[in-house]
Order: C-alpha cells, then structure tokens, then sequence
C-alpha cells in the first residue's frame, strides 16, 4: 500500500496531466484558442491549441439559452393515409384485372379495409387477388424480410364480405420509415435556415427531439419544423361559385380550399386530383420578378414534373392553376402562355424572411406525416448566464466551506483531503469535457454534492489510521492498514451511489441526465484522488518528514 | 507539523444508541405514518414536469405588480393560475395548469395556451422579459411520473440485490427499510412544506437513496468485520460498537455534504432550490436511519453468525 512503483506514479500522473489539459480550455476564453476564418465563419486552433485538447465542456440547453422541443409524429394520420391507399388499391385490383370482379363497397372501417361482393359466388377468386396485395415486409436495410405487410381473410361471418388488415410488423416498419424521413426532414430544413448546432434526434417510439441552442423564440422553430409542406399543384374551377364560406355543394372531383392571407378568407374550387406534386420540384429559391413587387420564390420541376407542367399550361391556357400547401392556397395565377421551361415563380405577399422560409421548405421536402409539440421549454441566454454564475459561486463557496472543515479536522491530513478534492474538480471538468458530456444546472449540482460527499473516501480513511494509530502502531504502519482497512466500505459505499447515479442516467430526463453524468464521473474521481492521490502524498510526506507519531 | 487539530468529535463515542432503539423505532414508525398520512391527505405540489401545463419566469422592468399579474393571466380564463414571487421582487413564477383536450389537440391546446400567455404578458407589461418558458403536454407528464416512480423503484431494487450478494440477506431487508423509510420521509417532508416537486426532486430522491444506502453500507461494513472479530459479543452490544467506531466519520461526512448542499441552496439559483432542500432534508434523514434504524432493525432481524471455531 505504501509502495508505488515507477509505472503506477507515472500513470498516477499521466491520469492527473490529461484532466487538467481537457480542464484547460474551459478557462480560455474562446478568441484566445481559435482563429475564426471569416469567409465561412469556421474555426481552427491557433498557436498551442493545435496540439492540447481545445474542446471545453458542451453547456446544456438551460445554461446557454435555447429551445429544446419534442414533437410527436401523427401516426394515425399516416395509418389512415396508409387505409385509403389501401382501398383504392383494392377496388384497382378488383375492377382493373380481367375479369372485373363486381364489389358493392371497399370501404375502411376501423382498422381494417371491408370488401363486400356484389355476389358471394365471386368471394374466393376476389380473395386470390386481393391476397396478391400482400409483399414482404421491407426490412430497415431495405431488404425483404419474413413477415407480409397484410393479412386478408374472409369474413366468417358475411359470405361476401373480405377484410383486409396491415400487420403489426408492417406498421412498425412504417412507423420506422416515418420517423426516420421525418428526422431526415427536418434536418435539411434547420440546415437550410443555417442554424448552429441543432441537435434532432428520435425520442421514443414516435417522437423527435429537437434542441436549437440559442433560439430564444420557439415558435419560429415550430413553424420551420412542424409545418407539413406537403405541395400541390391543381386546376382551378372557376364554373364553381365556392360561396361566401367556402360551404358551397361541389360536384364530386372537386374540393374548396381556401386562399393563404386573405381577409376576409376568400375560397376557391379546384380539381381534387392534383397534376403535380412537390416530389417533382428539385430547387426552390428567393429571387424577383418583374410582375411582383417584393420578393419571390422561384421554383424548378425535374424533367418529368417539367413535362407535365408544360403540357398543363399548353392546353388551359387562359384558366387559373392553384399551389396548394398544407391545405391553403398559396397563390393561384393565370396562365398566359405554355410554361414549357419547367420553372416558375410564386409571388404574393412575401417579404424577403416569409419567401426564404417556403424555400427551405420547399427545398427540404414534405413531412411524411405532421409534427405536433407536445414538449417544449425555452431558456434566454441571460437567465442561463445568471444561473452558471449562480453555480459556479456555489460550487466555489461549497469548496471553500469543505476545505475549512476537513483541514480543522484532520491537519495536515486535511491539507492532503484538500489537495485531492482539488485534483477531483479539476478530473470532473476533464471528464466532462474529454467525453464530450453535457454540463447542466442539475449537473453543476452533482458537482457541488460530489465535493461534499468526495471528501467520505478520505475521512474514511482517515478514521481508519486515528484508530490504528491508538492501537499504538507506527506511522507507516498506521497508514499502512488504514487505507487497506477502509477500502472495502468504500468500494461498497460508492457503488452504491453509483447504481443510483446509473438508474438516473438511464431513466432521467434531459437535465437530469447531466446530474446523473456528473455525479457517476464524480465518483469514479473521488475514489479514485482519495484513494490513489491522497496516498501518494502522504506517502511522499511520511518518508520527508518520517514524523514519530501521526498527528492525527 | 505542529498544526492545532480540533478534536471536535470524541475519537471513542460510546453513545447507547441500540439502547434507545425502541424510542427511535417509534419516532420512524410516526415519521412514517405522519408522512403517509400528509401525502394522502394534502398531497404533493407537483411541478410542472409531472401536473403538465405552462410556466414561464419572467422578469419586469420594475418590482412586479403580482396582483395586476394575477388579474391579467386570470382574465385568459385558461385555468387557474399560480403566480409566485421568488427572492428577487423583479422576478416572478407563472404558471398555468394543463389545458383540457384529448390527444394531439390536447397537446396544440397547450401551445396556443402559451403564446395567449405570452402575448397578454408582453402587452401589459412593458419591458416585461421571458426568460424561461415550459410547456408540458398530458402525455409527457403522464409518461415523467411513470419513469420516476420506475426510476426509485428500481434503484430500491438494486441497492437490495447488492446488499444481498455483498452481506447476508438479513442486512438487505434492514437496509431497503431504511432506504423506504428515507424515501417516504422525504415525500411527506414535500407534502408539508408544500415545496414544488419536479423532476430534479426526483433526482435528489435516487441521490439520498445512493447517499443513505452508502452511510449504511459503511456502518453494516463495520458490524461484519466485528462479527468477525468479536464471535462472542452479544449482538446488541456489537451493533453499539459498529455505530460508535463509524460515528465520528459518520458526522463528518454528513456535514461537509451538508455545507456544500446549503451553499447550493443559499446561492445555487431558484432552479435548484426544491432540488437542494431535498437533498438536505435527505441527508438529515439518511444519517439518521443509517444510525438508528438500519443497524438496530439488524437487532430484530437476527443475524447468522459464525461459530467461534470455524
């Protein structure tokens, strides 16, 4: 116990340099360890920092101010959605196919897709078909697997009737490939805003968390995040009088919607099939045009979409066309003349902010299914200012407070406790920074309860050696057995607090898990300077000074 | 090295403590029901993260007129507010309750809740600043409660199993007593002050377990080595011992955290206040059932000890 070999000082040393390298940055300011490259506002290390660590601790959410939102996924939209394709799917199958096969309604009730035949005599050769609906499952590697997307029985007890059910592993696939597209979604969308540093990740089964550090107005991300922007392209009806609400009867093949920004809310009556869709756009951008006042945004058609829009315009010339997203009108212009370029521009009441945001939008793609907030906090920067230095002031009060007991206690041990405590902070910080951990408030509270409890290993220790020091043994026997003595109540004791701080980590929250993090790290130091480092210097000091007795 | 120790605590503490077990039993055992009895019947107030709803934190430009608050937020009709005032007079707590509506609407309701707040805030107050705003949807409030009970649950669970393989089974049952005995106390101390209990209490819950569980460890560490030393002792005597040997270390350790803890709470921010008063209240308390409950309940309990010839 007393000895340390070569290897273990200079590994005992090494673990103590390489805290205080990853501590370092975090007492630099930022414009003393990088060098911003103006053009494109990324940042290199200059001078030492290239080679020491440069990195400091990531500060949470609610220490340098920003917005963290979980959105939820509709999936019942998309499960619907899923219902209807399948039933128009079905009556293809049915009527398209020779011999058409005569079906008195497919309709979606419930969970499921209920054909009834007209007549029971077609049932069996109606279920062979429709039962062709069914594929494998596409795998999460976009292989087929084993399970079938649906089951499709005949109904036990109706002789005409079929029904047909998605099966659970394809509505987890689907809800898989939702989630994922959405992620993907959304971080084109934040990309294309140029926002710093957000984090998106999945949160569950269907949810999405999204963190913008410094965002102080989260309605702007809901905006930028939750809209749908599924776009459309329709023919106006303008035969149909759409009626003062919009509430006018239609004729089937055609829907009332109603105009983006107008007030009083004005409607039109367009095709419900829509000719093109905002899978074929393959730009969109702000940009001016001669008949608008203001800025535009200017959009682009892949070749197929720039065929379709061209035949289009060439044969309604004359007639309006309507931009549908997310169920409003957006703009409804006249065609003059055959768009045969497959571009073109959306103008109306845009100011240079409102036309970027559609072009991100348009630019990043449509939502595969709507987002809604159902978590949501925001923190300003300043209050997150307030509360670091709030904790710091605790943490350095706390400190002062420990060091004043344990050297009243123990002396010149106390001193040895102090010093170790010191290497402790400074191996957290380290730590935290090395792995790239989130430092939170609750975190700085696992920082300032760790320099409380951290000194235990040492006052154990300590106890231990006063009590073999009564038995009468020498110095270094003291010692000796004091530190082997006490080992195994800590070993004992901080894994205990360990297993709490892992059952934290692994069901805790957001903050939480950074008191978890901090708190786990904490211990592991502690035992590690009380322990290892703490014995190091009274070893150091036992041979110095070879007192006769242990002042103690 | 000369330096004037203070001896402040006996270096051989010979308190009776098992002695007076049966009045410390019964202060646990009223601790214990007063807490049940108090959380049944007043509850808790819960924070935000766990009744669900709206909170912002806002500073004014001037001291802030809590009545005029009061009056604007309440005239939203969006449920009842609460309106607290922390230390600083420019500093003020709103919050809103869940707002009603099922599912995904539910859930927009409490958004359109929030910038209704926001709006009427900012038109009232000039120079009013939003510095922090939460909104917490039915369903995630629902799914915090869950995961914090699961959370104590399973760290009770654990710390049991440990204590199962390290000693014997009869120190895991005297320990998770303790433990819940420590828990429930710091429910009922929640219930009587009132003080907001959210997600960081929670935390400082599983802390004071892992805190509580480690002063047990180290007093049931320190009976096992004396049973092994001392096979002929009477156990009583042996526990008596086992407390006093550890008592000074006890003490110590308890008020270095307990220092550290109050700096928090004293200058640690509002954030952190429910958060520190746990962790206080669950020291004093974890100390305490490791002394006079944990070790004497071993007393009850029974424990196998060796043969002296073995």
């Amino acid at each position: 116990m007393l000895q340390f070999g070569r290897w273990k000082l200079a590994s005992i040393f090494a673990i103590i340099i390489l805290g205080v390298l990853y501590t370092l940055p975090n007492l630099v300011p930022e414009a003393d360890r990088y060098s911003i490259n103006e053009i494109d506002n990324s940042r290199e290390p200059r001078g030492i920092w290239r080679w020491i660590p440069s990195s400091t601790v990531n500060l949470g959410l609610d220490l340098q101010g920003g917005s963290h939102i979980v959105f939820e996924v509709n999936m019942a939209e998309v499960r619907a959605g899923q219902l209807e394709t399948l039933a128009a799917d079905a009556r293809q199958t049915l009527r398209g196919e020779t011999p058409p096969l005569l079906a008195r309604s497919v309709a979606v009730i419930g969970e499921e897709v209920v054909v009834l035949m007209a007549r029971p005599d077609d049932r069996d050769a109606a279920f062979e078909r429709l039962s062709g609906l069914s594929q494998p499952v596409t795998t999460a590697l976009g292989q087929p697997g084993l399970a079938q997307t649906l089951t499709v029985r005949r109904d036990p007890s109706d002789a005409n009737a079929i029904r047909i059910a998605v099966t659970p592993e394809q509505l987890l696939a689907i809800r898989n490939r939702t989630v994922t597209q959405s992620i993907e979604v959304i971080r084109r969308r934040l990309d294309g805003l140029g926002t710093t540093d957000p984090t998106i990740a999945r949160q569950g089964d269907t949810r999405v968390l999204v963190q913008v550090p410094g965002a102080s107005d989260p309605d702007a991300i809901i905006a930028i995040v939750g809209a749908q922007a599924s776009m459309s392209f329709h023919l106006v009806d303008e035969t149909i009088n759409p009626g003062p609400n919009g509430q006018a009867r239609v004729p089937p093949g055609r829907t009332i919607y109603p105009m983006a920004d107008s007030n009083p809310v004005q409607y039109l009556a367009v095709e419900t099939a829509s000719r093109l869709t905002g899978e074929n756009l393959t730009q969109a951008n702000v940009t001016t045009h001669p008949n608008y006042v203001g800025p535009v945004v200017g959009f682009r058609f892949d070749t197929q979409g720039a065929l379709v829009f061209g035949d289009m315009t060439r044969s309604n010339r004359g007639q309006r066309f309507a931009i549908l997203l997310d169920g409003e009108i957006i703009t409804a212009p006249t065609i003059n003349e055959p768009i045969l370029s497959g571009s073109g521009v959306i103008g109306g009441s845009y100011n240079y902010e409102t036309a970027q945001q559609l072009v991100v939008l348009l630019n990043a793609g449509a939502l595969p299914a709507s987002l809604t907030p159902v978590e949501q906090r925001t923190v300003l920067a300043s209050l997150g200012q307030d509360q670091i230095e709030s904790g710091q002031q605790a943490v350095m009060i706390g400190f002062l407070a420990v060091i004043i007991f344990m050297v009243a206690a123990y002396g010149i041990f106390g001193v040895f406790a102090t010093l170790a405590l010191l290497v402790n902070v400074i191996l957290i910080m380290g730590g935290l920074s090395g792995i790239g951990a989130t430092l939170t408030l609750p975190g700085i509270a696992g920082i300032i309860l760790t320099i409380g409890m951290a000194v235990d290993a040492n006052v154990l220790i300590y106890e231990r050696i006063r009590e073999e020091n009564q038995l009468g043994r020498t110095p270094a026997n003291a010692l000796q057995a004091g530190y082997e003595r006490a080992f195994s109540a800590i070993f004992d004791a901080n894994l205990t607090t360990f297993i709490a701080a892992a059952v934290l980590y692994l069901l805790g929250a957001g903050p939480v898990r950074g008191f978890a993090i901090t708190l786990g790290i904490g211990i592991i130091t502690s035992v590690f300077t009380a322990f290892v480092f703490s014995r190091l210097l009274a070893v150091i000091w036992l041979r110095a000074l070879k007192p006769k007795v242990l002042p103690l | 090295m000369s330096l004037a120790l203070i001896r402040f605590l006996p270096t051989s503490a010979n308190v009776p403590f098992i002695k007076i077990r049966m009045w410390a039993i019964a202060f646990s055992v009223l601790l214990v029901l007063g807490s049940l009895f108090e959380f049944g019947n007043v509850g808790i107030n819960f924070g935000i993260d766990f009744r669900g709803g709206i909170q912002t934190e806002v500073r004014t430009a001037e001291a802030a007129d809590v009545e005029a608050m009061r009056t604007v937020v309440g005239d939203l009709n969006l449920g009842d507010p609460r309106i607290q005032q922390t230390g600083d007079p420019r500093e003020v707590l709103i919050s809103l309750p869940l707002q009603p509506g099922e599912g995904l609407e539910g859930e927009e309701a409490q958004q359109v809740a929030r910038r209704a707040l926001e709006a009427a805030l900012e038109a009232s107050f000039p120079g009013i600043e939003l510095r922090g705003t939460d909104v917490i949807g039915g369903a995630v409030s629902g799914e915090l409660v869950v995961k914090g009970v699961m959370a104590v649950t399973l760290a009770l669970f654990l710390m049991l199993v440990y204590i199962w393989f390290q000693f014997e089974w009869q120190f895991s049952v005297g320990a998770i007593l303790a433990l819940t005995h420590d828990v429930i106390a710091t429910v009922g101390m929640f219930s009587i002050t009132q003080m907001t209990f959210d997600l960081a209490t929670v935390a400082a819950i599983l802390t004071i377990v892992g805190y509580s569980m480690n002063d047990t460890v180290i007093v049931y560490d320190r009976i096992r080595e004396n049973l092994r030393k001392y096979k002929k002792m009477p156990l009583g005597e042996l526990l008596n011992m086992s407390i006093n040997d550890t008592l000074s270390r006890t003490i110590l350790t308890s008020s270095t955290t307990l220092v550290a803890l109050i700096s928090l709470y004293l200058i640690g921010g509002e954030a952190l206040k429910s958060f520190s008063f746990a962790m206080i209240w669950g020291v004093v308390i974890g100390t305490y059932s490791s002394i006079f409950v944990a070790a004497p309940l071993l007393l009850f309990i029974g424990v196998k000890r060796e043969s002296s010839d073995s």
